[in-house]
């Protein structure tokens, strides 16, 4: 069980400016720059859940997984995780963790992978029957056995992503936070991941949560998502709650002979090309049919279809209508 | 322990996978330092001795000094390259792991190619030890042993205050460099003779000389206090307040990241 209540956090930023003088000056008095990255952040996660922590750039998201791993102090709440405050009881609460930062190795370069597993082991004090029991379950899910014995030097990104992800639960840890976990990769070791994400979280009850810019990450794995802009947490819900929220807007992709139309009230151009053009309709305003007529009185249609928004337009609709 | 031998271990295997490079390494970081030695011989030859010490008893001088210092390279490592660790991640990878965080950073970075420096340094004690006119008793190499382990101490000591800078600032942390790199270089000759304030300054503020000068006297038979010959050890005081920074800056660098 996590529970973070109203946790704030702020940065202060030393302004830098350009040109020698000011660099001395700011030697003396420097200004300093108040970042609220998180504002009266509240939520809780249950045992075995899985969710998908989304937001744009620097909307706190890193921040947030930080204070839950201990790394980072808040300036006020609290965050309690199985009765642990994380900051307080590092060593005892990191135990019970595992964390997957994407964009870095914690495999250790020039040996192989093995090797490095035996070490997590032995920082972790896991006792020999579990972590043989524990990897010769990782290998079977992940399919490792070729690549244990492989520095990860000579590993592709997405082998290493596999052995990464293993390496953060040789210690079985019962939360896991999976930072980005399939920056680029390419499709087939993407799914890989997604599909062990899942069986773990089924089969281990592990709770998973996973912060993500891939939309299909969170199609594919979690129900509920975070969504998190500017430091507050904005929308917190069911995946297909927020795509009934949004199904009212249609986007409409148009192929016509002639010069392009002049779009209405109601319809937001995506993306217009010679003989092309992807429009987002608010059907409140417009229906899909009139949207039809009035573009069929200007250009003769050569071809017309109707589509749901996906879940990355989505998003990005949310982006925009909460200005983040 | 056991899990740092295991680290250890894994350095040493990682470390192996060149094994050309780092023979070479080695080679030249054992030539590299010949410069120092040939530095204080050249001086030497000039003047035949500084401050009343002859040349042996400042090559002495100059090998313990290297010695601790390599010490304190290979192994705390960790420390030295520390800003990179705060920038890459590795930092926040220990703290998210159940082992004391000066621990970590101690086992996860060892670098066995500095040892070039202690071998040369090893070779030119050899040298030094019998032409120095020291009467070898078992506490002089007590002593000698104290200047090299303390030394190493206090080094280790001055890289995690640099260590500790890095929390605070990224920029001009060079300055650190003059006690570390520079504490070695100066070390090549007993620090008294670059005047009392200095000397003062090596006592209590950054204990340099308490594992190289006060021995020093005691090892040539200057002195008969074992004061003189316990100094090193009093250096390791210095460990304390090194340490509280330490914790001061981890503090600050989990309220504000980075």
């Amino acid at each position: 069980m996590i529970t973070l209540t109203n946790i704030n956090k702020t940065f202060k930023i030393a302004k830098r400016q350009a040109g020698f003088g000011r660099a001395v000056k700011a030697l003396f008095s420097r200004e300093y720059t108040l970042i609220r990255a998180l504002n009266d952040v509240s939520f809780s996660i249950a045992d075995g859940e899985m969710v998908g922590y989304i937001g744009p750039n620097g909307a706190g998201k890193s921040t947030t997984i930080k204070i839950m791993c201990g790394i980072l102090t808040p300036d006020r709440g609290e965050c309690v995780i199985d009765g642990r405050t994380p900051w307080r009881n590092r060593v005892a609460h990191v135990r019970e963790i595992g964390v997957v930062f994407g964009q870095r190795s914690q495999l250790w370069w020039d040996v192989p992978i093995i090797d490095s597993f035996e070490l997590i082991r032995d920082i972790y004090k896991t006792d020999a029957k579990t972590y043989q029991n524990s990897l010769d379950e990782l290998t079977a899910l992940l399919d490792l056995s070729e690549l244990l014995k492989t520095p990860a030097r000579s590993l592709s990104l997405g082998q290493r992503m596999r052995c990464e992800i293993a390496a953060s639960l040789i210690h079985n840890p019962k939360i896991l936070f999976l930072d980005e976990p399939t920056i680029g990769l390419d499709a087939v070791s993407k799914i890989a991941v997604r599909q062990f994400i899942k069986k773990l979280n089924a089969e281990r009850g592990t709770t998973v949560i996973l912060t993500t810019h891939d939309m299909q990450d969170i199609e594919a794995l979690t129900r509920r998502i975070l969504l998190i802009g500017k430091g507050r947490i904005l929308l917190d819900g069911s995946l297909d709650e927020l795509k009934k929220r949004s199904t009212e807007r249609k986007t409409l992709v148009v192929e016509y002979i002639g010069n392009a139309p002049v779009l209405c009230e109601g319809m937001t151009p995506c993306e217009t090309r010679e003989g092309r053009v992807v429009i987002t309709l608010d059907p409140v305003i417009l229906s899909v049919s009139d949207a039809i007529t009035r573009l069929a009185a200007q250009v003769s249609l050569t071809d017309v279809s109707v589509l749901d928004v996906s879940a990355e337009e989505m998003v990005a609709g949310l982006y925009k209508e909460y200005e983040i | 322990m056991k899990l740092y031998f295991k680290y250890f271990a894994l350095h040493l295997k990682s470390q192996m996978q060149y094994k050309i490079t780092f023979a070479l390494n080695i080679l030249g970081r054992i030539v590299m330092s010949f410069a120092t030695v040939t530095g204080v011989l050249f001086m030497l030859t000039r003047f035949h001795e500084v401050d009343g010490f002859t040349v042996s008893q400042v090559l002495l001088c100059t090998s313990v000094v290297s010695m601790a210092f390599s010490v304190a390279e290979v192994f705390a490592r960790g420390f030295d390259i520390f800003p990179q660790l705060l920038g890459n991640g590795e930092f926040d990878r220990a703290l998210v792991r159940p082992r004391g965080i000066i621990f970590q950073i101690l086992a996860s970075h060892i670098e066995f190619i500095r040892l070039g420096i202690f071998m040369q340094a090893a070779a030119v004690l050899c040298y030094a030890i019998p032409k120095s006119g020291v009467n070898w008793t078992p506490n002089k190499i007590v002593t000698l042993v104290l200047m090299i382990t303390c030394g190493a101490a206090v080094f280790f000591g001055l890289y995690i205050v640099y260590a500790s800078f890095a929390f605070f600032t990224t920029e001009g942390l060079e300055f650190m460099n003059i006690l570390t790199h520079g504490g070695r270089e100066f070390g090549r000759y007993p620090f008294a003779i670059y005047g009392g304030g200095v000397l003062k300054f090596l006592t209590y503020i950054v204990p340099l000389a308490l594992f190289q000068y006060y021995p020093l006297l005691y090892l040539l038979g200057r002195t008969q206090n074992s004061f003189y010959m316990l100094a090193p050890i009093l250096a390791l005081v210095f460990l304390i307040p090194c340490y509280a920074f330490f914790r001061a800056g981890l503090r600050r660098y989990k309220s504000t990241g980075s």
